[in-house]
This record gives structure tokens, sequence and C-alpha cells, in this order.
């Protein structure tokens, strides 16, 4: 273990922006879970289902709710909070009772969670010295040493391989995949549990030769068992609307479930546990 | 299902709930006879008894194979003028309204007006317990603060345990002998009472035996004259079970299912118990004779599937009893609370859950009636399986069955002094009432109004929409300068009006003791016999008087508005709050919205309001719990509304919640209608924090979409998220699991969703029946964010 399990007594002051938070979150990870979602990310990706939470700051949108076909109104809604880890810990323990009882505990996810390190590494200190089980939803987009301070305090890593080749990620995502690659190989080699997940956005991630690529690169790393396909869907698509962004992504249609279905048949017969949405 | 369960089932859907008068006219030519006059009161309820059950007319359908109508047809649904007596105006009510509607045939409104009004009418139970009670009990009853049960239908509540399945009635007869024979003539101040008592249960022990044979008469004339061979040799069977139960004990699965169906029959034709009388822990009391036919080879699994489908069948055949004024509107179905309880614990503590508890879920998944409805017992012995299978059915949308914690059922009977073994074999019925089945009366007195209490207090003793002073005067509430004061003047009017309650109870409970007993229904509850008194007089080894609160989650989120918009962040005074609440928020849309919006509100496991929340427990549960009845038990309390809190809404003004005028206020233990935000996890946690264990029931509604179960993962978590309220002491959660756009849908076109069953509140309906408001609000009631 290369970091001290124990917070240096005033951790639970420090504190880091979130935009959301969600009870029992049935998709993040093994049984009921408390999401915590952390504003910023690295990355620009076209479909991007969380469009505010891209910037670190805490900002003001404007929000488009129409109440009628007819009658549009916007108001302005801050997206984002800034809270301790002493008081988003007193949030997540309420549902302690549900952890226990379904084997359950708290995913970190956003955004990317690992932009705020040191605020990530408390909360998982604190979530380990409550006994809870702590998962991180990854773009794998941060600094070796950002996943250095924090590898040994998590259960379980959710990991978005999104786009093997290179230059078409930086098209799709604005950044190299480089350091991603990087930091997937090194969590593996150190025997951390990473659990894959693939976006499937049609002829983008959801291709022919992305997930062979994507099965090239997995296959020498013998910690990965598990694969999640998550299929697209609208809900991003209606979000960037409702911010009044502008969605480079164009008209995508949600891809068929029998083709979701035969792409996860194709994973498993490469030894994989595949699972659908999550 | 097979070809006949089909056939059965079809008829029975079909066939139309209507009003027969044949109960009603058999009655008043009784008492008419002068024959009552000459005997006492319970001989002459006896004698009544058997004079229905000797009159009536024997209806058996073409292919059944349990038999036995309460009315002369299915659904045809008796009156019972001596408790209450339709008026001609509530028949044309019944008779054209949309829902839960009963045809009234035209000679029913002739023979109303000329013979059963004029005999009753000064008699009835109903027109007794408004003579006596005093005024301020009746201006109480009639602003809403409380409702009554006992003006319309008979004291019931309670639930049949497994003597039957041990014991004929002639050996019931042998048990009423010896306590007669036991009888101290010379010391016993009540042994007359006792004497009349044990020999009207004598009579209507054998008023039951005869009423079978007449049945098994009619067997046989039907098995003579049929031509089909396989139906003769079943019709002579049936013969022969009917010759047999209820006289001597039942030897096999299709004896018991017989013997009870008329045991069933018999209470119900006796009064009109409020509710629910039931066989109870049914996967427990057939599993020995379902074992031993299959064993012996007289009976297979399908064999008993069928027989127990046709025993459903015969449930779904019973509408209630229609109702007149108020109640119909309040609690409006036609199911009659019929509640089978699954799995549970046996009278040793170990887990209950057997081979026939899966084979009745299968019947329950297949047959998808109203009636019964249906739980399972979970106790933390309870394998996955129970739930999981439960929560199987339930996916389906059919609002069954209910999910109970036996962890919570067993320690409350405990507390309120039942033997432990008595509690094990025990459960729920009616909508979430835990009961030790079999030897407890446990009576619902009527609902109470909480969030009328407060209104009231907010007027200073007065109703604002009546402006009639009928509370006490607790302080002008713009003079308090403390929520404390608020409080404690809210918490004076309750008193107030549960005094006004329970004084009531105690006029109605001696009423019914003194010209309505039940010989019949006490012959069946320990220890009426051995005690030589009545069930409706405190003859059961325990007697419990429920008072129902409603609205405990309108009334926290009222008290939490109040304390911190007025008293500890001052966005507002008392004068502006009152005012606005005056003026149902006309021109204080911004205030409301204050009041909707930024408020901390139950239901979302925040420390601030479910404080309150406790509090408001606290103040029930103390001024009710532990006051003496009538019948030498105790006052309880427990929370569920049936569909009063519609009722209720409708009498209260705009409340501090944001509630406008007259919408519904919160039912059960649910949140306000929208204001959980955070999910299911903080409902439960919230629920919790009420103290379950010392209600006799408590009734938690969860809505979920269909999708959060179509996967294993989904329907894993959900279990978890029930065991998990269940550790907490929770007592009951039951899952609508619809989507609003389908309900939408089925209000433009009913037609077409006639299916569509939803969990209402302790009982599933037909959504297509309820009325506009209550359908609007199931609609409502937050979904929640998965999908
Ligand atoms: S990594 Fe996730 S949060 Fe970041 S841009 Fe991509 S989709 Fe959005």
């Amino acid at each position: 273990m290369r970091h001290s399990n124990t917070t240096n007594g005033n951790g639970g002051a420090v504190s880091g922006i979130i935009f959301d938070l969600k009870k029992f979150a049935l998709h993040d990870g093994p049984g009921i879970r408390t999401t915590v979602f952390f504003k910023g990310c690295p990355l620009d990706c076209w479909w991007c289902h969380n469009p505010e939470a891209r910037k670190p700051q805490i900002e003001s949108l404007c929000l488009k709710r129409s109440l009628s076909e007819s009658d549009d109104v916007s108001h302005g809604e801050t997206v984002g909070r800034r809270v301790t880890v002493d008081e988003l810990m007193v949030e997540i323990m309420k549902d302690e009772v549900f952890y226990d009882q379904s084997g359950g505990g708290v995913t970190f996810s956003g955004g990317e969670p690992l932009m705020q390190v040191e605020f990530l590494r408390e909360l998982l200190l604190a979530s380990r010295s409550r006994g809870l089980h702590t998962t991180v939803d990854t773009s794998g987009y941060a600094p070796a040493e950002a996943f250095d301070r924090i590898d040994c305090l998590v259960d379980l890593f959710y990991y978005d391989l999104k786009i093997i080749d290179e230059a078409t990620h930086q098209k799709y995502t604005g950044m190299s995949n480089r350091l991603i690659l990087e930091n997937f190989e090194r969590l593996c080699q150190n025997g951390n549990r990473v659990q894959v997940r693939i976006p499937m956005i049609p002829g983008i991630t959801d291709t022919d030769d992305n997930l062979e690529d994507t099965v090239r690169f997995i296959k020498p790393l013998s910690v990965i068992t598990e694969i999640a396909l998550l299929p697209y869907n609208r809900f991003g698509e209606d979000k960037w609307e409702r911010f009044g962004m502008v969605s480079r992504l164009g008209d995508v249609a949600v891809p068929p479930e029998e083709v979701i279905l035969a792409r996860a048949e194709r994973l498993r017969a490469c030894g994989y546990t595949v699972s659908v949405g999550g | 299902m097979n070809e006949r369960i089909k056939r059965l089932r079809e008829q029975s859907l079909r066939a139309k709930a209507s009003v027969s008068l044949e109960r009603a006219m058999l009655l008043t030519e009784f008492y008419d006879s002068g024959q009552a006059e000459r005997v006492s009161v319970p001989v002459a309820r006896a004698l009544a008894f058997r004079y229905l059950l000797e009159h009536k007319e024997v209806c058996i359908n073409p292919d059944e194979l349990i038999v036995g109508e309460r009315g002369p047809a299915p659904k045809a649904t008796p009156t019972y003028p001596e408790i209450c007596t339709h008026s001609l105006n509530d028949f044309e009510v019944l008779h054209n309204r949309e829902k839960v509607s009963f045809q009234v045939p035209d000679d029913a409104r002739k023979l109303q007006r000329d013979a059963i009004i004029p005999f009753w009418s000064g008699r009835s139970i109903r027109d007794r317990i408004f003579a006596e009670v005093d005024a301020e009990w009746r201006a109480a009853y009639q602003a809403g603060v409380f409702t009554e049960f006992q003006e319309q239908r008979a004291p019931g509540h309670t639930v049949l345990d497994d003597k039957i399945y041990q014991k004929g009635m002639l050996q019931f007869k042998d048990d009423i002998a010896d306590s007669i024979a036991a009888l101290d003539m010379y010391s016993d101040s009540n042994a007359i009472d006792k004497w009349e008592e044990l020999t009207a249960m004598n009579i209507s022990a054998d008023a039951l035996i005869a009423y079978a044979k007449r049945h098994a008469g009619k067997l046989r004339d039907l098995a003579e004259e049929e031509s089909n061979s396989a139906r003769k040799d079943e019709l002579r069977q049936m013969t022969t079970i009917c010759d047999r139960v209820p006289a001597e004990a039942p030897r096999n699965f299709h004896e018991a299912l017989q013997y009870y169906w008329f045991v069933h029959l018999g209470v119900i034709t006796e009064l009109n118990t409020w509710d629910s009388f039931n066989p109870g822990r049914l996967d427990q009391h057939l599993l020995p004779f379902y074992r031993r036919d299959v064993e012996s080879g007289v009976l297979t699994e399908e064999g008993a599937r069928e027989l127990l489908q046709a025993f459903w069948i015969k449930f779904n055949n019973q509408p209630a009893p229609p109702k007149v004024g108020v109640t119909a509107e309040e609690s409006n179905t036609y199911t009659d609370f019929c509640l089978i309880n699954l799995g549970g614990v046996k009278e040793t503590g170990e887990d209950a859950a057997n081979d026939l508890t899966y084979l009745i879920l299968d019947v329950i998944e297949e047959m998808r009636l109203l009636q019964p409805s249906s739980m399972g017992q979970v106790s933390k012995k309870s394998p996955d399986r129970l739930l999981s299978r439960a929560l199987d059915i339930i996916k389906t949308g059919y609002g069954q069955p209910s999910l109970f914690n036996t962890d919570a059922i067993v320690p409350e009977l405990v507390r309120q002094g039942k033997s432990i073994i008595d509690a094990r074999n025990g459960g729920a019925s009616g909508c979430v009432e835990a009961g030790a089945f079999g030897k407890e009366a446990y009576i619902l007195t009527g609902y109470f109004n909480l969030v009328k209490v407060l209104e009231i207090t907010l007027h200073n003793g007065i109703d604002p929409r009546t402006g009639d002073e009928i509370g006490i005067r607790t302080g002008d509430p713009k003079a308090f300068e403390s929520f404390d004061e608020l409080y404690a003047a809210y918490e004076q009017q309750l008193r107030h009006f549960v005094d006004i309650k329970i004084k009531g109870n105690r006029i109605v409970e001696r009423l019914w003791a003194k010209y309505l007993p039940a010989p019949f229904l006490s012959i069946l509850i320990n220890d009426c016999v051995a005690n030589g008194k009545d069930y409706n007089d405190g003859g059961a080894r325990y007697n419990t008087s429920y008072v129902q609160g409603v609205g405990t989650g309108s009334v926290t989120d009222c008290l939490s508005a109040i304390k911190y918009h007025v008293f500890d962040e001052k966005h507002f005074d008392m004068s502006t709050l009152l005012a606005a609440l005056e003026a149902n928020f006309e021109g204080a849309d911004d205030l409301r919205r204050q009041l909707l919006d930024e408020t901390p509100k139950y239901g979302n496991d925040e420390e601030y309001v479910d404080e309150i929340l406790r509090a408001v427990f606290e103040s029930y549960f103390g001024c009710i719990d532990g006051r003496p009845n009538t019948r030498g038990g105790h006052h309880r309390i427990n929370l569920l509304p049936t569909t009063c809190h519609v009722y209720f809404g409708s009498v209260v003004g705009a409340m501090p919640d944001g509630r406008v005028s007259g919408e519904p206020v919160s039912e059960g233990i649910s949140p306000v209608q929208g204001a959980d935000r955070h999910g299911p996890t903080a409902v439960l946690k919230s629920a919790a924090k009420i103290d379950h264990l010392r209600t006799g029931g408590t009734l938690l509604n969860q809505k979920f979409t269909p999708q959060l179960l179509a996967d294993e993962t989904g329907l894993t978590k959900v279990a978890h998220l029930v065991r998990s309220y269940f550790k907490m002491d929770g007592h009951h959660i039951q899952f609508n699991v619809v989507t609003a756009k389908t309900l939408r849908e089925a209000q433009k076109n009913p037609e077409k969703h006639r299916d569509l069953i939803v969990r209402v509140a302790g009982y599933s309906d037909y959504f297509v029946d309820l009325g506009r408001n209550l359908q609007d609000e199931i609609i409502l009631r937050t979904e929640h964010w998965h999908s």
C-alpha cells in the first residue's frame, strides 16, 4: 500500500464542487448506492450526457423548461455547489442501512472525479473508514499521479474506454487518449478491479473496428473480465437542448436492441462477462 | 388455468353488482313475526340468523366446485337494515353512479319503501347511534374531524385461525354445552346473560349445519338430473362434502375449503362485519390436508390449484355491501378487504413458507381478481425466494401481493399484551391491521383527521368552513411567539377531539353489545365460548379499539412550514400566512411557491422536519394508546387511510404546506404527493422514524414504473429496499407498478383499461372505477425517476 489510509485530521473540511447527488442509484456498481457527481471534466465528448458537468466552476445556466408545446419558459439555474467532505459524508451515510443490506456503497462519478483528486481522496478515506464499498467512475483522463493518490482506496473502477484509435478519439473528445490507455494499463497491472465501460455511439464508438481494437487492447490485461455496454440514449440530447447548448452529434438514431445484443454476444465469445446498460 | 376456471372467472368478472333485498325481507319478516320479542336479544339474533339460512335461496352455479353465495346469485349483495337502512335516495345514487354502482331492481325500491324503511326506521343501529351521541360529537363528525365505522358496518375486523380445520360445528356445540354446564347459577351474577349468549351460539351452529345440508340436498338433485357422467360424479362428491362439513371436521383439502366457505358465508350473512373476515394464514391451515392428500394420491398439484382458483372466485362474487351517505364517499369500493396471509413464521418462530405458499402465489398471479386480496409476510427468516416471487407478481402491475414485516407485526402484538404464540399465529388484515387471528376482536372505530385539527387550531377553535366554534380556544395563533406555543395548542386541540371520539366510541360499543350481538361469529373467536360472552361485548381473548390517524405527512409538512418560514427564518409572519390561506393562495403565488418548494418536507430523510413527524406521532399515540374501551381492552392507534384522505381533504381549506382547499391530504404514512424528492431510500428512512412497533399498522405506498422491476438486478435491489425497510421495523409497503402514461390513457379511454388494477391504499381496485380525484392523485404520486 503506497499511501496511508488515515486522514490527517482535518480532511473532513476539504471541499470540492459537485453538481448532483443521487440516492438509490442502481446502475453505478454493486447493490444500492449513492452516487456523487463531481463537476468538471477535461474531455469534450460529442455525446456527453452531462453537458452541465463539464466546466469545473459553479455556473449559472439558463434552463429551458417547456410547460406545453407553445409555451417555453426559461429560468436560470445554478449548476454545482461547493461541499465539504464532512457534509457529503453525512448525506452518504444516511443510506447506510441500504448499503449493508444490499452490499452497496458509494460511487464517485462526474464529470471526472479525478479532476478534484484531493477532495476525492478524502472522500475515499472517509468512506473506507466507515466500511463503505467504493466505486470510482472515471474517463481515465488524469495525471498518473492522481491515480496513484487514490487507487488503493478504490474497490472498483468503472473505466470508460471510448475509442482506441488516437486520431478518432482526439476528434470526438477533444483530447488524445494516450494518457487514458496508459493509466488503464497501469491500474490493471497494479491489480485493481476494473470494469470496462463502452458508450455505444453509433458510427463513432459503436463500430466493428473500435470494438475489435478494444478487445485487442484489453486482451493482455488478465484482470479485465467485465465489460459494460452503455447504449446511446436521447437523455443527453434532451439535456443539451434544455441548457441551450448545441450538440455536434446531430441526429443519431438510438441503436436497435438486437444490434447491441449482438455486440454483447461477440464480446462474450471473447471470454468477457458483458452487461448492457450498466 | 383450465377451461372450467376460465369460464367461472369470466362469469364472475361479467356479473354486475346488484342490491338484493332477500336478506332484508327475511330479517324483517322474522322480527315482524313477534318471535323476537319473546326471547333475549342474543337468542333473537340467533333465531334470525337461522331464519335467514333456512329461507334464503340456495345458489349453485354451473360447473362450480365450491358452493354457496351470500345473495341469491353472484354479486347480488344483501343490505343490513338493522344496521343502516338505505333511503330511496341512497338506492338512486347506488343505481346511477358511474363508479362502483349497484343495480337496484324496481321491486326493491317498492319493498324498501313499504316494508323495510317503515320497520327499521328508528331501530337501526345507525339511528340509535345518532340519537345517543352528544352535540359535540355530532359537530366534530359533521365537520369531518373523524368518521365512525360502526354506524354502517358491524364491528368486524377479525380473521380466522386454524380451529375449524380441527373441529366441526358439532364439536363446537360440545364446547358450548360444556360452557353451559359450567355456569355458576348461584354466585355468578352474569350467569343468566351467559346462558342466553351460549344458547344463541348453539342455535347458530345448528343453523350453519342445516344451511350446508340444504346445499347437499340441492347438489343431490342436480346430480340426479345431470347427464354428463364426469360432472355427475363431481356433484355426488360435493354432496358428500356438504353433508359432512361443517358438521364434522374436514378430512381433506376440498372439505377444508368448502367448510371455510360456509363459515365465511355465515359470518357475512349474520352481519356486514367491517372488514376483512377471511381464512388468514391459508398456506398454513391447508398444508396438512394438501400434503396428506397428495401423498395418498387423492389430490394432484393441479387439482389443488383448481380448487384454490374456484375458491378465489367465490370471494370475488361477494362485493362489499353498499354504504350510505358520507361513508359512500370516503370508501368507495367493491372490495371487502379479505387479505390472505402467506409466509410469516410458525408458532414456534420458524419460517413458515412452504410448497403451498408458492402454489397460492401462482393462483394469485393467474387469477388477477380484485378479491381476495393477498399479502406476503416477510420475516428475516423468510427465504429470498418468497420476496422475489412476490415482487415477480407485483411487477405485473396488479398491486398484489402487498408486503408485510412479520418481525414488526409480532412485537406490535406482544407490546399490546398478546402472548408470543398468539402473535406469531397472527398477521395483518383489512388494509394493514395487525391482529391475533382467531383470538382478537380488533375494531376499527373511525378515521381521525389530523390536518383538520391543525386547521381548527390555526383558527383558535373555529372551523373556518362553517364559522362554528367546534374546538376549544387554544389561543390566537397571531399572538404565538414560538413554534412550541403553536405546537402546544395543536396538541391541546388534538386531545380535545380525541376525547370526544373516545367518549363516542364507548357509546357505540355499548349499543352494539346491547342490540346487535354476533353469536355465530362468537363461536369462531376464542374465548367467547369459554367466557359465555359475545364477540361484540368483549368475549374475545383480546379486545382492541383502533382510531386510525390520517394525514400524518400533511400535518407534518404544515407544521414544518410554519416553524421554518414564520418562526425560524421569519420569511413572513403568521398574519400574512393566515391571510394567504384564507384567500386560498389567491394573489399569493410567491408565498405558495415558497411553501411548496422551499420548505423542509417529510419524506426526504431530513431531520429538521422528521423531528416534527416524531412529535406528531408521539402526540397522537400519547392521547389514544392505552385508554380503556368498554370491552375490557384498550384503544390503540394505526396510521392508514383506505381512501378517507380524499374525503378528509375535501373538508379542509388551504393549508401551510401549500395545499389548496379541498385537495386530498397525504395518505397512510406516505409523504404528501410530490413532496418526496430524494427517491425511495429517503422516503423509507423518513417513514421509519415513526415507531411502527407502537402502532397496530401503518401503510406506505410506493409507486414504481415497471421498468425498474423488469430485470433481475432491479428486482433484487427492490427486494433489498424492502428488507432494509423491514430491518428498520417498517410495518408494510406496497408497490404500484404502472406508468403515468398508462394511467392517463386509462382515464381517457376507461373502456380499454377495465382490467387495470392499481393499489389504492391497502387494497387494490380497478383504476377506472376510481373517482377522478383519486385517479389524478395516483397519477401524481411521485414517480420514481428511474426508468
Ligand atoms: S468524459 Fe463523460 S462527462 Fe466528460 S465529456 Fe465525456 S461524456 Fe461528458
